[in-house]
């Protein structure tokens, strides 16, 4: 009889989780919002994500191999992940050449010079989107409008939150159900409230994620606005918080982007502390700063803290008061 | 349903390879080997030398000091050598060889299966009969059974547990003791009751095992000492620690603390049997039933088993090994040890043989941390299992003191659960095991 005996510590069973499972999800969760994209601006959005997947793969591999010279683990799908965040980040209509800029940020300066894949500090694609926002404005910035009939109008319009910004708006007739549904302007992969929420809840089933950031961070918006909105009178106490977290990146941000493993906190605790910052950061940038959106950069301050929630926000311990 | 407060996991339980096979009698060995070290304290040390004749029954070896527990032959014959031999990890290590002649047993010992449910011994005496009989934890911590029983001063118990959760996979060890040994089950919890002076006991057994809850509850009937609390079927429910938590809502707090400052003593539902037959029977331990199993095993069994016989008669008996890679461990797959020795003897802590085959064998490939934070949700301890991991791989020993290294219960969940196949308890095992020496230097200086 032949027998090899393995030796190991315990334990000897591993559940099936693993990395490439994942982010698998990820991507799996993220089709939903995709399709609607799709159907929404036409086929430029799925040229769009080609293009960056295939530019943050190819990076992340040819960083590996030929400058870091060790192992290649683009297989485990993070940079697919990557590439697609950072798509769906971005106008329908922008320029190919400029979605490989943007992947060689997030890949080449936010993720491999930190030492690759769970050492980063900062979310990849949002450096990368926030890179092109200060490189490319008008680029970044100029919206196609949604057609019913699957492409896009070559005129490029107001998203809501611009809109609002400049009060060009009447809040008490915007088309809530639109908004919900897709038909909003901006970033292809922020259009359809319902495609992303649909992503979030295969993503609790599949416990990939947790409920905590995506919750602190629209629960915080929500209030954010809702006092904000009393003190405008009538209605707007339930119609301007019902706006923020339709309007936007508001749901991507909290479901897919804030939600990344490497720069979010380690404990539930962390987490509802990161998502509460995120919310009012991304809150007060939309009511008082120069821009119409905030979560880029509300989900890239809070990046910077989470060593420092780490380091101070510990888990419960058992047995301890 | 009642379940521990934080963390856990839910590994496949397996346990539908073993659980349908009624407790068979393991063939007796012509030798054995018993290791004088057998549980946690003090080796026992031996009172018998070579060429002496031994019965069934007879102690062998005795309790060095309290935190120590006897040793019985389990087989009677002749004692060839007392030497050192090589345990399950092929380190050498005390052990008394018995070559078997017939099967003698100490006349003192009553092995009619008549039941006997009258105790009136005092619990002083209870707990001095459990001693002489070497009686030690059986769920595979062998903490001496007489040391926790030993109330100490200004301690009071409250409440008596009997851990029936059996929450390690595949082992069907304590399911079928409970099923075909209940009676004598609920005598013996009677006995560790009237032994600690409380009037309270609760059986806690995990919602996979309800033919078992039921049938405790038909032998408790309409007595409202004992009540059978079924808990949520979760991973490591029955830690110490966490089945104190499930039942009784009790945090017991970080070491040095132990289960008594919250009024709870814990005994294991084999452990409650062995009492039974020692106090009532006067047999001492020297046999166990130990579940033989794994997804390749050709028939699983649960074999009652005398101490000493060797693991690969075992194996042999439930249809033998597997061609190619192979993983026998000695207890589960969550905290069992890996046996690079198969002719490694049973002991007392030893509630099953699980053999893993091909890939299972093995591990998982290690990739980067992707610091998903499933080790810190998973932990039943609360602890950030990551962060530990690191400082020991930096020998950060001062750290991880800080970081509550020493709570540690080494369940593997951390491990279990970690997508990048990162061996952490490995690393928090060795920080564990070097913060508590460097505290026990510490201690020793004061």
């Amino acid at each position: 009889m032949a027998n090899r005996f393995f030796v190991s510590p315990a334990p000897h069973v591993h559940s099936d989780y693993s990395t490439v499972r994942l982010m698998g999800d990820v991507v799996i969760a993220l089709l939903p919002a995709l399709m609607v994209s799709v159907r929404v601006f036409g086929w430029n959005v799925l040229a769009i994500t080609t293009v960056s997947i295939a530019s943050c793969v190819l990076l992340e591999y040819l960083v590996q191999k030929f400058l870091v010279k060790g192992p290649v683990t683009v297989n485990n799908l993070s940079a697919v992940v990557t590439g697609l965040l950072l798509a769906m980040n971005l106008p329908a209509n922008i320029p190919l050449w400029i979605v490989v800029v943007g992947a060689v940020v997030a890949i080449g300066v936010a993720k491999m010079p930190f030492g690759g894949l769970g050492k980063n500090l900062f979310n990849p694609a949002l450096a990368a989107r926030v890179f092109l926002l200060i490189a490319y404005p008008v680029q970044m910035t100029s919206f196609p409008q949604p057609t019913i009939n699957g492409f896009a109008d070559a005129y490029s319009g107001a998203t809501p939150l611009g809109a609002a910004k400049g009060m060009l708006v009447n809040f008490a007739d915007f088309d809530a159900l639109g908004m919900f549904t897709g038909a909003m302007g901006g970033s292809f992969g922020e259009v359809s409230a319902l495609a992303l929420l649909l992503g979030f809840a295969y993503l609790l089933m599949r416990k990939v994620i947790s409920w905590h950031i995506p919750v602190a961070v629209l629960g915080t918006m929500a209030v954010f606005a809702a006092i904000y909105g009393a003190t405008m009178g009538g209605a707007m106490i339930w119609q301007f918080p019902l706006f923020h977290l339709l309007a936007g990146g508001a749901l991507l941000g909290a479901i897919f982007m804030a939600t990344d493993y490497v720069t979010s906190p380690m404990t539930t605790k962390g987490m509802v502390i990161y998502g509460i910052g995120i919310g009012v950061i991304t809150m007060c940038i939309r009511l008082w700063g120069a821009y119409p959106e905030g979560m880029s950069f509300a989900i890239l301050i809070m990046n910077s803290v989470v060593p420092l929630i780490n380091k101070y926000v510990k888990p419960k311990r058992f047995g301890v008061k | 349903m009642k379940t521990f407060p934080i963390g856990g996991v839910h590994p496949s339980d397996n346990k539908q390879w073993s659980k349908g096979s009624a407790i068979e009698v393991m063939e007796l060995p012509d030798v054995v080997n018993i290791p004088l070290a057998q549980h946690i304290g003090a080796p026992a040390t031996a009172i018998v030398k070579k060429g002496d004749s031994v019965v069934v029954g007879q102690k062998i070896a005795e309790a060095t000091g309290f935190m120590s527990a006897n040793i019985h032959a389990p087989i009677s014959g002749t004692v060839t050598a007392v030497d050192m031999q090589p345990n399950g990890q092929g380190l050498r290590q005390m052990m008394i060889t018995i070559k078997r002649e017939g099967d003698e047993w100490d006349e003192a010992i009553d092995r009619s299966t008549t039941l006997v449910t009258e105790c009136n011994l005092e619990p002083k005496q209870i707990i001095e009969k459990i001693k002489d009989a070497g009686i030690v934890g059986m769920g595979g911590a062998t903490f001496p059974t007489h040391v926790k029983l030993s109330i100490p001063d200004g301690k009071r118990a409250e409440i008596l547990i009997i851990n029936g959760v059996e929450c390690e996979p595949y082992l069907t060890s304590d399911y079928r003791t409970m099923l075909e040994r209940g009676q004598e089950l609920i005598v013996g919890t009677r006995i560790l009751m009237r032994a600690i002076g409380v009037t309270k006991a609760v059986i806690g057994v995990e919602a996979n095992k309800p033919d078992a809850v039921a049938h405790l509850q038909q032998i408790i009937g309409t007595a409202t000492d004992i009540t059978v609390q079924m808990l949520k079927t979760q991973y490591p429910q029955g830690g110490e620690k966490q089945l104190i938590a499930a039942v009784t809502s009790r945090q017991v707090p970080p070491p040095p603390a132990l289960p008594i400052d919250v009024g709870a003593v814990v005994c294991n539902a084999s452990t409650a049997v062995a009492v039974y037959e020692a106090v009532q029977k006067n047999k001492p331990l020297i046999e166990r039933v130990v579940t033989v199993t794994g997804a390749a095993v050709p028939q699983p069994k649960n074999l009652l088993t005398r101490f000493g016989t060797p693991v690969e008669a075992m194996i042999a008996k439930c249809g033998g090994l597997a061609e190619g890679d192979v993983k026998v461990i000695n207890g589960g797959p969550m905290m069992g040890r890996a046996l690079s020795n198969i002719a490694m003897p049973v002991m007392k802590g030893c509630s099953g043989i699980t053999i893993m085959v091909g890939a299972a064998a093995g591990r998982g490939v290690e990739s980067a941390c992707i610091k998903c934070a499933k080790c810190v949700e998973a932990c039943p301890m609360g602890l950030e299992p990551y962060l530990l991991s690191k400082q020991a791989k930096k020998k950060a020993w001062d750290a991880m003191e800080a970081n509550d290294i020493t709570s540690c219960i080494e369940c593997g969940c951390c491990q279990f659960t970690c997508p990048a196949n990162i061996p952490l308890l490995d690393y928090v095992r060795l920080g564990k095991q070097t913060v508590m020496g460097i505290i026990r230097a510490r201690n020793m200086k004061k």
